[in-house]
């Protein structure tokens, strides 16, 4: 075992978030040339949602894509790709099939916990069970590992990775391994594209809920307005709020602005290979909603430093500025 | 966002040394891959995140060394867990934790309690049952 045993054909590539990076680099590997921004806009994976009843350290949730695994399922329900899933109840068994889908020279990809990874800056470690890497390699105790979000290859241990791979809670891995059983080696973009963007614009458009899609997107500026009303809570619990949006807006996953930007190039390359104006129009105003975004993470930080005076109407008008923008960016996709 | 304007901020990072790799908008309108060294206003609330953790840290770690709290507090807060979090992972409802905060009663549990405290924190029987001498985590009093 002391031998490395190293995938050579395979070439890391950095991602701006795990599970997009994770799908491309997959896909990509096994014969199917896929780029992140369109395994992200092709599995429709853009969304807004706040979730007041899942908590986060006391805080509500806010997502600003589709939850975990609705990337890899939704590019396998679109492309036709088929993906062996494969959860463990003993670890030691989990970690002797990842052995033994290496030793056949297979890419495999891991759900795992942030938290436990070694190889992550003390900074970053925060307990996100949900992050989503490559194994490509075994070099002695190491696995060799492709991160999406680094920018090098990396390794991990074997204890740690174990550790890493079943870590409890919510979102729990169990230790989940999948590599691609079948991969079509092509597919027709254009009807691909549109069915992905049409399923999209039901999420962000027509949501049946008020604090999911571009409406959530103000009912988050107002639900900000009613704290700051609240004098109980305008003092304290405010600023800590503030500050929990910009967390999940910018670190955790890439962020608010990020996936507008990741769906932006989405936009922009399908509009390139099909030679269409409107869905580059529309790459061009979904980044412009993205820098919305993040003009408000810098109010809202200035704000919570108290750097500049709390302001809560300013930082509605922002988001709604940001809403209208999406808004318009979908009205223009519906056509597409 | 600009190619151009793609953030730099490396002194303030919390990156750790990394880049994250962010999508803009490059002369020809094209929307690419452009590294990050970091971004002032991400890193100040990823700071005030970990220095909360600090502050719990420091406090539990007083209070076990006073021993009006039991190691187990100290070392739940220096794995950056609460106590929902901890009963998330441990399988331990949320009020026997806290039940588990004292430390005469902590000192009784039996292994089987103490072995889910182990998995979840990723530390030994051993490790958990003593405070360390010096405090495992740094310091917000930097």
């Amino acid at each position: 075992m002391n031998q490395a045993l190293v995938n050579h054909s395979f070439q890391h590539r950095q991602a701006a978030h795990c599970e997009t990076g994770v799908a491309s680099a997959l896909l990509s590997h096994n014969g199917l040339p896929l780029s992140e921004p369109m395994a992200f806009g092709l599995a429709a994976g853009l969304s807004f949602a706040y979730l007041p009843i899942v908590k986060l350290s006391g805080m509500p949730l806010i997502a600003y894509r589709m939850p975990p695994r609705a990337i890899l399922k939704g590019l396998q329900q679109r492309l036709g790709v088929k993906l062996h899933f494969q959860t463990f109840s003993d670890p030691a068994k989990g970690m002797a099939e990842l052995d033994k889908q290496l030793d056949q020279g297979r890419l495999v990809g891991l759900q795992t916990s942030v938290f436990w990874l070694p190889y992550f800056p003390e900074t970053m470690r925060f307990h996100f069970n949900a992050h989503n890497l490559l194994v490509y390699g075994r070099d002695g105790d190491d696995y060799l590992i492709s991160d999406p979000v680094f920018e090098e290859g990396v390794r991990c241990d074997r204890q740690a990775l174990q550790k890493a791979r079943f870590a409890k809670g919510a979102l729990a891995a169990k230790g989940m391994l999948y590599y691609p059983t079948q991969v079509p080696q092509q597919f027709d973009l254009a009807t691909t594209a549109r069915a992905a963007i049409r399923k999209n614009y039901r999420i962000m458009m027509n949501a049946p809920l008020p604090m999911i899609g571009v409406k959530g997107i103000r009912y988050l500026g107002k639900k900000i307005v009613q704290l700051s009303g609240d004098s109980k809570k305008s003092e304290r619990y405010l600023p800590l709020y503030l500050s929990h949006i910009v967390r999940m807006q910018e670190e955790i996953g890439t962020g608010g602005a990020g996936f507008r930007f990741i769906y932006a190039a989405f936009l922009r390359e399908v509009g390139q290979a099909l030679a269409n104006d409107r869905l580059k129009e529309a790459a061009a105003i979904m980044t412009e909603a993205g820098d919305d975004w993040r003009k408000f993470a810098l109010l809202s930080s200035k704000m919570c430093k108290g750097r500049s005076p709390m302001d809560s109407k300013l930082l509605q008008a922002t988001l709604n500025g940001c809403a209208d923008q999406e808004a318009q960016a979908w009205r223009l996709l519906k056509q597409f | 966002m600009k190619r151009e304007d793609v953030p730099q901020d490396g002194a303030t990072s919390t990156y750790g040394g990394e880049r994250k790799l962010l999508y803009a908008v490059d002369a020809n309108g094209d929307v690419v891959g452009v590294p990050s060294a970091g971004w002032e206003v991400e890193s100040e609330a990823t700071q005030s995140a970990l220095d909360l953790i600090a502050e719990q840290c420091d406090a539990a770690w007083a209070r076990a060394q006073q021993g009006t709290t039991s190691p187990l507090e100290y070392y739940m807060y220096y794995r950056r867990m609460d106590v929902a979090l901890l009963a998330q992972t441990s399988g331990v409802w949320q009020w026997r934790i806290r039940r588990h905060f004292n430390p005469q009663r902590f000192q009784k549990l039996g292994r089987k309690l103490l072995a889910r405290y182990e998995e979840a924190l990723g530390l030994t029987i051993a490790e958990l049952q003593t405070l360390p001498e010096q405090p495992l985590h740094e310091s917000s009093t930097r």
